[in-house]
């Protein structure tokens, strides 16, 4: 934890351009299985994140009731629940951008490797650096090119950054989130002249250029076709390696396919506050639940 | 604090960061601050040079008259010339927009939109121009005939002017010039009934124009009267037009056709004010003081009407 | 007989009234329109015979006898309603070309008469010392550049940051709600009125009688303002929310998230909108005569002594006119003809402009 704390204070970007993500392809079947244990690789980035008693509110409505959980580093936790449960209120929650809408507010702890979150004096930018995020429609920024698009967060961000390095870092972002080779010929077009899932992969490759530790996704491929789909999560396998993510997900395959833990939120009715009703590896949550909630969830009979 | 909550990982750059945001929201609320100060300003200056003339006595003011007898007229003949625009130019402008709402055909409502848009974005000095060397001429015959046959009415008692230099043809320019402001938002809202009245309406076997007169216009009722009052508003106000086509010479009348009309305070002070000085600058100010709040009165009554109406509009899509 | 056998108090023929149009004739498309072709012949051949042709009587003779004939045409081969519905169409159209008919006679009038003083002479000299004939407006051709120019480059800065304030700072603010209705009010000023606050404003400091090329542009900008900050605020509001969440997400503070993503997506529109907002008070004559004044030849300076714009200088030519009143009335017209094409090439390029480079936004 320490060396965290010093590591991240240096955190100048040009520092963070030298560690490189790794850009190894997309590892097929075995990428599929949550079983199987990826080993870290050596720039890996990714934080715990320790939830508790969390209630989140839009005004005087409570959407979401006393969370209390553990989202693991280098693990995909998935956030399953009927519509309206509070998925994304919490998930916004993680990084702050609850913050942007108005009379929204949290009560309870978040910690990122044991720093808080909305500890006083934390600056909500300086979260949002550490945990990305990607959205639910793919939101390329439209007025640039698929390389400023990618180089946004840096740009944005830094005074000055050299063009090398910075080409560095936009290759190695789009050749992570399996794209380069199908944009590297047109880096100055515009990002809305890609397809959805090329959209929606660009938004990826626009987040981890950052270099953040956590990444969150609110229904990434509910957007997407089913090919566009299995593209992006082949890539949340590989990008688990450096990153923790969270992802919420509609699609039941999907977060048994693509996740690790999977944490299913439910609400009584409506006006209710959302609840954490069970949280445990997706395995355990899909074969041998412990409440009847998720249990009628996952398997479709809800109500 | 910070210390007791854990290491604090977050970097030093927050304050810097912030520093920007400081600066740049602190120069967004400098411009909204100064625009508000500005209108202040507008109304205490004007209040300012215009208190002299309320002190004065009556014989050093203009023309020896008192302020009450000196505005009165001109408050008069602002009102008719504005009036006068909005009753000929509302049914036009009504007109104009169901045509290119719902019967132009589709392919030409869009350029169509942007004729009458040209109309609004022609300057008043041409406009007053256009009045006074083709429009009156051509008023003359008419309002001959006005006077021969309508001579009964107090407005077209006559005797009709020779040169159209009269409050008739000043109407005539008048609700041209507003008759884009009018047609544009009823255009707008007119264009947003909602679709599936309409379609309903079509079905149940209605021809178009009761379709109009089931959904379209009851729909755009509000948008009518609060464009309208826009309008109104413009030609309250509407200056060149009117010095260079009205004669200005006369009392109070309601006849619109002679050549005896008072000019409007916003004519009145633009042929008076080059020429004035001393207390006859304050009194014009004052008068232009009346005019604003006469504008200020009719504008904010417009834009109720209209943030009403867009309430109602919310809420109907809220509900469907 | 009504509701006997419809449920619940519905009955067609309240609809249909009395009888369906089904099974009874319908005109083909080309119908109407060839009527009104004939209409229009006919009423050119009545009034040739009377010598009477005018493009109003025209469009009246045609209007009415087109509206008679379409109507008797439909109401015998299709049914009452059918006719009425193409009556009211008849006279919406011919409201609308009435309506258009001004322009049309302005524009044309300004054209032919605009054109006998559009040559060199006119935007290259003064009219100093100009009595008759000859003379130009260049002074007041770039008093209009200089005022127009001072007044935008007060108002878009602070016209542009206030929407930004509207838009990204003041929701549900109170200074927020103030402004929105100030500018509102702003919106419906009298232009003589924002010319009288000018003077005030400068009498109140340098004493009565003064005339300025800045008191102009200070009237003008009362008059701008109010556009830009619509304009502005109205493009501001169609970027989408989820680009600055995106930014937002990417850990960018809020003002370079406004500066790098929300004003670039924006930034054609208003550009646009700065334009037309140029176009609308270029044309303005009021306010400028009792701020900036009335003079013959050059002045550059905005900060002293007089400032001719070419509106005002329409006015004058045709206010004031020399010997002979011919060569006045002219310049006059070569004036607001030359204003009206600014005006048009203002708005033709800004539409343009935001059709090539407006932000395709979803
Ligand atoms: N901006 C907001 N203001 C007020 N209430 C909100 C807001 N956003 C969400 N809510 C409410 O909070 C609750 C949780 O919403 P949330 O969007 O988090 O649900 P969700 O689980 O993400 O649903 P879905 O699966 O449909 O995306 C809902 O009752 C919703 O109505
Ligand atoms: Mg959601």
């Amino acid at each position: 934890m320490k060396e965290d704390g010093e590591d991240l204070t240096e955190t100048e970007t040009p520092e963070r351009i030298e560690s490189p993500v790794d850009a190894p392809r997309a590892s097929a079947a075995g990428s599929t299985s949550p079983a199987t244990a990826e080993k870290p690789s050596a720039d890996n980035r990714a934080k715990a994140i320790e939830v508790s008693g969390l209630s989140l509110f839009y005004g005087d409505f409570k959407a979401v009731e006393d969370v209390d959980m553990s989202i693991r580093p280098n693990k995909v936790t998935a956030l399953i629940g009927s519509s309206g449960c509070g998925k994304t209120t919490f998930l916004r929650s993680i990084n702050r951008m609850h913050e942007l809408t108005p009379g929204a507010r949290v009560e309870g702890h978040m910690t990122l490797d044991g720093a808080d979150i909305y500890g006083p004096g934390v600056d909500p930018v300086e979260v949002r650096r550490q945990v990305g995020m990607v959205f639910q429609q793919p939101n390329p920024f439209p007025t640039m090119s698929i390389y400023e698009n990618v180089a946004a967060g840096l740009k944005l961000n830094t005074r000055r950054i050299k063009k090398a390095q910075l080409d560095e870092v936009v290759e190695r972002a789009l050749r992570g989130a399996n794209l380069w080779n199908e944009v590297k010929d047109r880096l100055n077009k515009p990002g809305s002249g890609l397809s959805g899932g090329q959209q929606q992969r660009l938004c990826i490759a626009r987040a981890t250029a950052v270099q953040p530790e956590v990444l969150l996704m609110d229904e990434p491929c509910s957007a997407l076709d089913p090919v566009a789909t299995l593209a992006v999560e082949d890539l949340i396998q590989e990008l688990k390696k450096n990153f923790t993510i969270v992802i919420v997900t509609h699609n039941m395959q999907q977060a048994s396919r693509a996740s690790d833990y999977t944490a299913f939120f439910n609400l009584e009715k409506s006006g209710d506050p959302g609840r954490l009703v069970e949280m445990d590896e997706t395995t355990a949550i899909f074969s041998n639940p412990t409440q009847k909630a998720t249990e009628d969830y996952v398997s479709g009979r809800f109500g | 604090m910070e210390a007791a909550t854990g290491p604090s990982v977050w970097g030093l750059r927050g304050g810097e960061r912030r520093l920007g945001d400081r600066l740049f929201s602190g120069a967004a609320i400098a411009s909204g601050i100064a625009i508000l100060t500005v209108l202040a300003g507008v109304a205490i200056f004007l209040l300012i040079q215009a208190v002299p003339a309320l002190s004065a006595s009556t014989d050093e003011l203009a023309e020896g008259k008192g302020l009450v007898e000196y505005i009165a007229p001109l408050a008069f003949g602002t009102v008719l010339a504005a009036t006068l625009a909005v009753i000929i130019a509302v049914p036009l402008a009504v007109a104009v927009a169901l045509f290119i709402s719902h019967i132009a055909p589709r392919a030409l409502a869009q350029p169509l939109g942007y004729i009458v848009d040209l109309l609004a974005a022609i300057p008043s000095i041409v406009y007053g121009l256009w009045g006074i060397f083709v429009l009156g001429p051509a008023a003359v015959g008419v309002m001959k005939w006005l006077e021969d046959n309508l001579g009964f009415l107090p407005f077209f008692q006559g005797p009709a002017s020779v040169t159209g230099r009269t409050m008739f043809v000043v109407g005539i320019v008048l609700a041209v010039m507003i008759l884009p402001i009018i047609s544009a938002v009823a255009r707008e809202v007119f264009s947003q009934a909602p679709r599936r009245q309409q379609e309903g309406a079509l079905a149940l076997g209605a021809t178009r124009w009761e379709m109009i007169k089931m959904t379209v216009l009851p729909f755009g009722r509000s948008a009518v009267i609060s464009g309208s009052m826009l309008g109104l508003g413009r030609a309250l106000g509407e200056t060149m037009a009117v010095v260079i086509i009205l004669s200005g010479s006369g009392g109070i009348t309601f006849n619109l056709i002679g050549s005896g009309n008072p000019p409007t305070i916003a004519s009145n002070i633009a042929s008076k004010f080059p020429e004035s000085s001393g207390i006859e600058v304050n009194e014009l100010i004052l008068s232009g003081l009346v005019l604003f709040a006469i504008t200020l009165l009719v504008n904010m009554g417009a834009r109720s009407i209209i943030s009403r109406s867009e309430r109602h509009a919310a809420e109907g899509k809220k509900r469907a | 007989m009504s509701g006997t056998t419809a449920p619940v108090g519905f009955d067609s023929r309240d609809v249909f009234g009395g009888e369906s149009g089904i099974g009874r004739g319908r005109l083909p498309d080309w119908v109407p329109y060839a009527l009104a072709g004939a209409s229009l012949a006919i009423t050119f051949l009545i009034l040739t015979l009377l010598d009477q042709v005018s493009a109003v009587r025209l469009v009246i003779g045609t209007a009415l006898i087109s509206g008679i004939s379409i109507y008797a045409v439909s109401r015998a081969v299709e049914s009452p309603r059918q006719a009425k519905d193409r009556l009211v169409t008849v006279s919406i159209a011919s409201a609308f070309v009435f309506a258009v008919l001004p322009l049309a006679s302005l524009l044309w009038t300004v054209v032919d008469r605009g054109m006998a003083r559009f040559d060199t002479t006119f935007f290259t000299e003064s009219a100093r010392n100009v009595v008759g004939e000859g003379g130009g407006a260049a002074h007041a051709i770039w008093g209009t550049l200089v005022i127009t120019g001072l007044a935008a480059a007060i108002s878009v800065p602070i016209g542009i940051m206030a929407a930004i304030y509207l838009v990204e700072y003041g929701k549900g603010k109170r200074l927020a709600r103030y402004l929105t209705f100030f500018v509102d009010v702003m919106t419906g000023i009298p232009s003589i009125v924002a010319g009288l606050f000018a003077y005030a404003v400068f009498a109140l400091i340098f004493g009565p009688g003064i005339r300025l090329g800045v008191m102009g542009s200070v009237a003008l900008t009362v008059l701008m303002i109010p556009i830009v900050i619509r304009s502005a605020e109205e493009m501001l509001k169609i970027v989408p929310d989820h680009l600055r969440e995106a930014s937002y997400a990417l850990g960018t503070p809020k003002w370079r998230t406004i500066v790098k993503v929300v004003l670039p997506t924006a930034l054609a529109g208003m550009i646009t909108g700065v334009m037309l907002a140029v176009a609308r008070i270029i044309g303005e004559t009021a306010p400028l005569l009792v701020t900036a004044g009335v003079i013959d030849s050059t002045n550059m300076n905005p900060f002293s002594g007089r400032m001719e714009t070419l509106p005002v200088y329409a006015y004058f030519e045709y206010k004031t006119p020399g010997i002979p009143q011919d060569a006045s009335y002219d310049r006059a017209w070569a004036a607001a003809l030359t204003l009206i094409v600014i005006v048009l090439l203002l708005n033709l390029i800004a539409r343009l402009f935001y059709r090539r480079f407006g932000t395709e936004i979803r």
